[in-house]
């Protein structure tokens, strides 16, 4: 018996985060990046805590939003250099549902990493209590809808020159909702506003996002392997 | 069957072969030979559903392939000319991947596939550190895990040794003995005990 | 119909169609332009300035068509694999991305006798910039890729993806700017309230049809150039080109 669906979703996946594993600095890369624009912020407007508190949300969600960019050229680049994206592509299975393993894997050792490592920086720029709570719960729901957005970008500028550059270009303007959105709720609650509207918004982009971002990354696949 | 029908592909607005018509019954191997650029990759490819003909079918019992998609991938076992190996994953965890993704048994013998590619020694090694021939093989094991009837191979015999180049002709013969049926490139002339059908791809 | 699918009669009947279309935008423009700057009375509030609008509004609507008709030939040509829908698309994508730097720049224009500064993040405006952007992207992605199909296809996808994303970004945009905004710092979208008098109603009218017919006239002109630019090798084309030559000797 060939395996289920769902049996190679999951090797995909366990398989995807096996290579992280054995290749950390690839991993950290992008989290690095992360720490050091944000680092960069205070000595370029000055050390006052209160300055800091205010642009904290704005200058931790673009932060994120950019090594979450950054990190994606590593989705399928190695697969398609090495013929494994044929393979996938060869999978008795759609490719739709082997894109969101890989997509899953992807973030587990991108976004979810950020989202671990965002309340330390929120310290650092003497973001409020309350508001660094706003920021993780944000950026665990925004942080896939960037990986699946980026995933479609990241398979249409496959084996193409200047792929890195182009992705942030095809990406970044996609990205601005995910972006008005998170930092809008962190500074909301940091003005102990309600961010129950934000968060409703956030949870609907992903379900956007899920429901239609595999296709699209899964059909511009096809099309850079033709 | 696998049965071509009027087939063109062109690489940009050049035709690389025009109206190309041929079928493979199980039990038959075909040879495509041609010079370098005259399209026997983009054929292969055209065949597995990887790239669109710029016109022409390719049917599968009968029926277009692009309407069996996922049926007619359970019926193929690619091995192209990149060989679908990572550097960071061992030989054993390969192949297993490979059969995972693939059309093969789940259950599959994977020690046993490595050890008739002659691999069994290197199962633990990074795939990175294999040779050129070793990474071939281990392309080429899994062949040997799949339950599929059509082979389509790209040049399976470059960087191996005269040895395993037999070993490999053997394991081409008994597929096609057993109702199995082959595509393959070759710039070598085939020794495969098996009815050869050969198509000449430059005019 | 059918038959003008075929790129050949497609460049002959583009070909009739284009010197009607520039002569009907023509006209067009000329009314609405002398409708807008020397009939319609100036603004009680805003004096002439507000005549800038009879150019901004259209090209910032143009911008918004354009995507939307290139994503839709991005379709057809993904689902059907019509070499005519990809033409179009692609031609379509600097003309779009001119409309919308148009609307940016006469917006900007616009803003400082009214704002006293050439930019404000207003919700228009930077609607009009992420719209930019995305018409950047889709060129430099088609640019990026040699072969013609996959730079079509991948373009369609891309346009696709865009156009489901316009409307969130467009309407993140408009509260992110109620939120960040002191209200005295209106829209542009004021000056087109349902209380617009006839007389500035008008031209604005004619002059976005004649954006609109601009718009394909430009088009098939670039689509004719494309069409003999890709069937260079073929009878007819070579025909054309040696006609060509004749006559320029």
């Amino acid at each position: 018996m060939p395996q289920t669906l769902l049996g190679t979703a999951r090797c995909i996946f366990r398989r995807d985060l096996t290579l992280a594993a054995r290749k950390p600095a690839d991993v950290a890369t992008p989290l690095a990046f992360f720490v050091i624009v944000t680092s960069l912020f205070p000595l370029g407007v000055g050390p006052e805590p209160n300055v800091l508190s205010k642009l904290a949300p704005g200058v931790l969600w673009v932060a994120a939003l950019l090594a979450s960019m950054l990190s994606m050229g590593r989705l399928f680049a190695a697969d398609y250099a090495d013929g494994t994206l044929e393979q996938l592509t060869l999978s008795p299975h759609a490719l739709t549902p082997i894109v969101f393993a890989k997509v899953a894997a992807h973030w587990v050792t991108s976004g979810l990493l950020l989202v671990v490592l965002s309340p330390l920086l929120a310290m650092q720029l003497s973001l409020p209590g309350q508001a660094t709570w706003t920021l993780i719960a944000t950026l665990l729901l925004g942080t896939p809808v960037l990986s699946l957005l980026g995933s479609v970008g990241a398979a249409l500028t496959l084996g193409v020159r200047g792929g890195g550059v182009l992705l942030s270009l095809l990406v970044l303007p996609l990205y601005t909702p995910i972006l008005i959105f998170g930092a809008g709720a962190v500074t909301a609650s940091a003005s102990g506003l309600d961010t129950t509207a934000y968060f409703s918004l956030l949870g609907a982009f992903l379900l956007l996002a899920l429901a239609f971002t595999p296709w699209a990354t899964a059909a511009a696949l096809r099309i850079s392997l033709d | 069957m696998l049965q071509v029908v009027d087939l063109t592909c062109s690489r940009g607005d050049r035709a690389l072969f025009e109206n190309l018509s041929f079928s493979v019954r199980p039990g038959e191997l075909l040879h495509i030979q041609g010079a370098n650029g005259c399209g026997k990759t983009t054929l292969l490819r055209a065949l597995c559903g990887l790239s669109q003909p710029a016109h022409g079918e390719i049917r599968w019992q009968g029926t277009a392939i692009r309407e069996l998609a996922g049926q007619y991938r359970t019926q193929l076992c690619y091995v192209g000319h990149a060989n679908g190996i990572q550097g960071d994953l061992n030989a054993a965890e390969n192949l297993r991947f490979g059969t995972c993704v693939g059309n093969a048994d789940s259950h599959a013998d994977i020690t046993a596939a490595l050890e008739r590619v002659g691999l069994s020694r290197a199962a633990r090694l990074p795939a990175k550190f294999l040779s050129q021939g070793q990474k071939r093989r281990l392309a080429l094991a899994r062949l040997l895990v799949s339950s599929s009837p059509l082979w389509v191979l790209d040049e399976p015999l470059t960087a191996l040794d005269v040895h395993f180049g037999a070993t490999m002709s053997g394991q081409l013969a008994s597929h096609v003995a057993g109702g199995g049926l082959v595509v393959i490139t070759s710039h070598q002339e085939l020794t495969v005990a098996a009815p050869i059908q050969k198509i000449q791809l430059d005019r | 119909m059918y038959k003008y699918a075929s790129p050949k009669n497609f460049y002959v009947l583009a070909g009739q169609l284009i010197p009607w279309l520039g002569i009907i935008t023509l006209v067009l423009f000329a009314t609405g332009l002398y409708l807008g700057l020397y009939v319609a009375p100036p603004d009680y509030q805003q004096g002439d300035s507000y005549r800038i609008m009879f150019i901004h509004v259209p090209a910032a609507w143009m911008s918004m068509y354009v995507y939307v008709m290139m994503a839709g030939a991005g379709l057809v040509g993904l689902v059907w694999n019509i070499k005519l829908a990809d033409m179009l698309a692609t031609a379509s994508a600097p003309i779009g991305a001119s409309l919308t730097l148009m609307a940016l720049v006469t917006g900007s224009l616009w803003g400082k006798p009214t704002w006293g500064t050439y930019w404000v993040w207003d919700a228009r405006l930077t609607s009009e910039l992420l719209l930019f952007f995305l018409y950047l992207g889709f060129i430099a992605l088609q640019a990026a890729i040699d072969e013609p199909r996959r730079s079509a296809r991948a373009g369609a996808v891309l346009a696709l993806v865009g156009v489901v994303d316009i409307p969130i970004i467009h309407f993140s945009v408009i509260w992110w700017n109620t939120l960040h905004q002191p209200a005295s710092i209106g829209a542009l979208n004021r000056i087109i309230s349902p209380t617009i008098y006839p007389t500035m109603l008008h031209p604005l009218l004619i002059n976005s049809l004649a954006f609109f017919l601009f718009y394909y006239m430009v088009v098939l002109m670039r689509m004719r150039g494309e069409i003999l630019a890709r069937e260079r090798h073929t009878g007819w084309v070579m025909q054309i080109v040696r006609a060509s030559a004749e006559a320029a000797r």
